[in-house]
């Protein structure tokens, strides 16, 4: 009998016809749907970028604007977390509570720091001098890379920061006494979701950033 | 009718629901509590059955209304924007509200049924679907009270007609009210395909394979996927409108580097898998319908699955097939027209299949059949026109014309709604525990078929003479007016038809007078009829362990081997999850949220727009703390003891 089966029984979950826990079921086809969003959005970025390409008659160049150190320093970041909530996962698994709950706060840290950089990026484009980059304008000029950018990495932005307060709430509840190996499932689902919204931004960060650089 | 079955109640039932500081509404609810905080999936399937009905008569009214306006020429029933009002509120209704959450309705009832399951992976997220789908057809219908009435932008929501600017009443609020209530109502069909995905991989009952699943099972999980892999695009485009018509983005907006051209991939990205997300359900009820009043297994089982699977996929490659005419280059719209030619293939591989069904087989008429039979011909014609649309020159003729109402409702009406229709003639008996009467069916099947033959039959040759769609008039002496009369004639048979069905199917669950049905009054196949009508609340007092496909006839006729057994039962009793507030607060939550969105702009006297986001800050908190009651408030339940075969 596998490790997961053997819990499952252990604490009467049900038994599924596979083997595998419901909610694994459900955050897989979740994920798969959000790689639609995802998709739709990157490639209305894309589609914009390659038939918007100029700004009031000259080419676009969104590196005046980008602060690439800052991004890829936040892309570190949040790669980073991502082992952190590996290592968490594996805690609980072992009913390790106390590593566990380490673990979790790192991820959170982290999570909040790539957050924290993405509101500083965004504030610091919208009023960079001489360059500003809002929702409908680049330097003073309507322009659709602004809508295309802020939408899909704020898209991806809200996704951390639900990935963080669901980090906080089971944190939380970790202090209730109630959590043990039990609850592993959850956090492995937590775990999955992480690491989806992580592997999102690492086909954001050279999509839309660094190939900017590439030219 | 529970409460016979239960020899006592576990001792510390009573005790932990009031240790609980919010308890969970127990086993004894009853009455409108019971309804609202319900998480049964044959309640849920109920609700979400009768209110798609309710909104088919609200959008049946609407046609009735536009069949008026055309009923002669430079006629003034509706005002053109009005006219634009109708048909866009219809085309949405129909879609969303009616076709959509009927089959909800069936995959809710019958799928667990069918697979042995005791309920859905997670009953209280559907319930949390319920109550999103109800509150996005609040939203849509709301539009008539507000600012520029109800949207006028078509089903389709065509940019540019979406831009404030091009707005015929100034502050317009119909588009808003448009896109916020389909991106309830998209929250609606994701949680209930995720959960239908789970519970079909995960519940089946002891040798249930994929093999053995029944095909409606089978169209329930390739429309749940096709569901999952679909409406992202469009939820993403109204996110994108939304920005566009709240906060000023360019994605459309033609004047400032948007490209209204791209709405429309993304509309029929998600429009086109969205037809069969529409059509396979039905599908998958008359698979299951032509075998039991053919008396014969289905004809290639294996095929009729992978051809659906194959629909499916192949449906995320033809979407621009739509828009042959908007200019797409040779290349892309050759493509398209070849995957479109393509995609009929497992379609005509389906009839074929249901023919060789009947073939040979002993056929009984009774109205269930009437429907299904009415579905492959009406289908059929439906699908022609669609082959004929695919050639891109004739297409350049059919666009906008008539020809293609003619065919979306052969296959939407003939096909999906008469599929739905059978689905009810065919399961109310399980439901109600009542047989309907076959007179009055076939009389509704009669009125459904001439009525609907006569409103959308001549419209081909409308079409085809030229009568545009979504034109709220016409002038004289263009020929178009007998034929009009004729569709318009037939419109009102049609609706008087789908009434007396709804009448029907309503009283059946009260008039008590109608004949008992027994737990398998069709002599049918699949494991829901080995139950007793109506269901027990536990479904299934043993958990099954099926031997075969067609479990329930293998059951009566079937060798030894292949009759179905069951484990013992357990000491423990069935356990029964409480029902739940929470998913009703979450839904109201997120109801709250979409208003509060819709309203939060207001100009004030110097014409300054001010934003205030304390109502939907509000509502969304409401949303929020649903859903941290939801994840605290713990398992509850309680425990029914069913005797041996009491199921
Ligand atoms: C009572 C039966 C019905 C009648 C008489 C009817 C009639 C009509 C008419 C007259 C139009 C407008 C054509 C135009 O000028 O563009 C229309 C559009 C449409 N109908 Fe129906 N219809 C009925 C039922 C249905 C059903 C059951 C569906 C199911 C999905 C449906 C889906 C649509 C769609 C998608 C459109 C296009 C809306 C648009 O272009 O905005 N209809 N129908
Ligand atoms: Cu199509």
């Amino acid at each position: 009998m596998s490790d997961a089966s053997a819990h499952a029984l252990e604490h009467h979950e049900p038994v599924t016809s596979t083997g595998i826990p419901n909610k694994k079921v459900l955050m897989w086809a979740f994920l798969g749907s959000d790689c639609m969003f995802f998709g739709t959005l990157i490639s209305t970025h894309l589609i914009y970028r390659k038939i918007s390409a100029t700004v009031g008659g000259n080419f676009l160049d969104i590196r005046d604007v980008f602060d690439i150190e800052l991004t890829s320093f936040s892309t570190f970041i949040l790669l980073a977390s991502s082992l952190f909530m590996a290592l968490g996962v594996s805690a609980i698994h072992k009913g390790n509570l106390k590593s566990m709950r380490w673990m979790l706060l790192g991820t959170i840290i982290f999570g909040a720091i790539f957050l924290a950089c993405q509101v500083y990026e965004f504030t610091h484009f919208i009023h960079a001098p001489g360059n500003e980059l809002t929702l409908s304008t680049y330097r003073g000029e309507p322009h659709v890379f602004g809508s295309t950018f802020y939408v899909l990495t704020g898209t991806h932005g809200t996704h951390v920061a639900i990935g963080v307060f669901w980090l906080i709430g089971w944190l939380a509840y970790s202090f209730t006494g109630k959590m043990s190996v039990a609850h592993a499932i959850d956090i492995e689902i937590c775990g999955l979701y992480w690491h989806f919204v992580d592997i999102v931004w690492i086909i954001i960060f050279p999509v839309i950033y660094l190939m900017e650089y590439a030219l | 009718m529970a409460t016979e079955s239960i020899k006592y109640l576990a001792p510390d039932t009573e005790n932990k629901a009031k240790t609980q500081v919010f308890p969970r509404p127990g086993q004894h609810t009853t009455g409108l509590i019971d309804w609202l905080t319900t998480i049964d999936h044959k309640k849920i399937g109920l609700m979400y059955g009768m209110t798609a009905l309710f909104f088919l008569i609200v959008g049946g009214l609407e046609a009735l209304l536009i069949r008026s306006q055309l009923w002669d020429h430079n006629m003034d029933v509706l005002t053109n924007r009005q006219y634009n009002q109708m048909f866009t509120m219809h085309g949405t209704t129909m879609v969303f509200l009616v076709i959509m959450p009927l089959s909800a309705a069936f995959f809710n009832f019958i799928m667990p049924l069918q697979i042995g399951a005791r309920d859905v992976a997670f009953p209280r997220m559907n319930a949390l679907s319920l109550w999103c789908f109800v509150g996005g057809g609040l939203i849509l219908n709301l539009s008539w009270f507000f600012t520029g009435g109800s949207p006028a932008i078509g089903w389709f929501g065509y940019a540019p007609l979406t831009d404030t600017r091009f707005a015929e009443v100034v502050g317009d609020m119909g588009p808003d009210f448009w896109i916020f209530s389909l991106q309830i109502l998209g929250v609606a069909s994701l949680l209930a395909s995720f959960n239908f995905i789970t519970t079909i991989i995960n519940m089946r009952a002891p040798g249930m394979t994929m093999m053995r699943l029944p095909v409606f099972t089978w169209m329930t999980l390739i429309v749940s996927f096709l569901i999952i892999l679909a409406f992202p695009a469009i939820t993403i485009a109204l996110v994108e409108l939304m920005f566009d018509r709240t906060y000023g983005t360019n994605f459309y907006d033609f004047l400032e580097g948007g490209k209204p051209h791209l709405w429309q991939h993304l509309f029929w990205i998600f429009g086109h898998p969205e037809v069969y997300i529409l059509i396979l359900p039905a599908m998958g009820i008359v698979s299951e319908v032509i075998p039991v009043f053919s008396r014969k297994p289905l004809f290639g089982y294996g095929l009729v699955i992978f051809s659906g699977a194959i629909i499916g996929f192949m449906g995320f490659a033809v979407w621009s097939h739509h828009m042959f005419t908007t200019g797409m280059g040779v290349v892309a719209t050759s493509a398209f027209a070849m995957l479109t030619m393509l995609i009929a293939i497992p379609t005509g591989v389906k009839i074929f299949n249901w023919i060789g069904t009947m073939w040979g087989g002993r056929i009984r008429f009774d109205t269930p059949m009437l429907f299904a039979l009415g579905f492959i011909t009406m289908f059929m014609i439906g699908g022609f026109t669609g082959i004929m649309h695919s050639s891109v020159p004739i297409d350049a003729q059919h666009q906008d014309s008539y020809f293609v109402v003619a065919h979306f409702h052969y296959v939407l009406i003939g096909g999906a709604l008469f599929g739905l229709f059978c689905g009810f003639y065919f399961w109310l008996p399980k439901m109600t525990g009542r047989m309907l009467s076959e007179k009055l069916g076939k009389f509704v099947f009669t009125l459904m078929f001439l009525g609907f033959n006569l409103t959308f039959f001549p419209m081909h040759y409308l079409g085809m003479i030229g009568q545009p769609r979504r034109t709220h008039t016409y002038n004289e002496g263009h020929g178009f007016e007998t034929w009009n009369q004729i569709a318009t004639v037939g419109a009102f048979i049609l609706g008087l038809g789908i009434v007396i069905g709804i009448y029907q199917f309503v009283s059946a669950f009260f008039n008590k007078k109608l004949k008992p049905a027994g737990s398998n009054p069709w002599d049918a196949r699949t494991l829901e009829w080995a139950l007793s009508s109506p269901v027990k609340e536990y479904n299934f007092a043993r958990t099954p362990i099926i031997k075969a496909r067609d479990q329930a006839w293998e059951n009566n006729y079937g060798p030894r081997e292949n009759h179905a057994e069951k484990e013992p039962l357990d000491d423990h009793g069935v356990h029964m999850p409480d029902r739940s507030w929470w998913p009703l607060v979450t839904a109201l939550g997120l109801f709250g949220l979409a208003l509060g969105m819709l309203f939060h702009r207001t100009i004030d006297p110097s014409g300054e727009l001010v934003r205030d986001y304390t109502a939907p800050i509000l509502a969304g908190s409401i949303a929020i703390l649903g859903m941290i009651m939801w994840a605290l408030e713990g398992p509850g339940g309680y425990h029914l003891f069913p005797k041996e075969n009491d199921e």
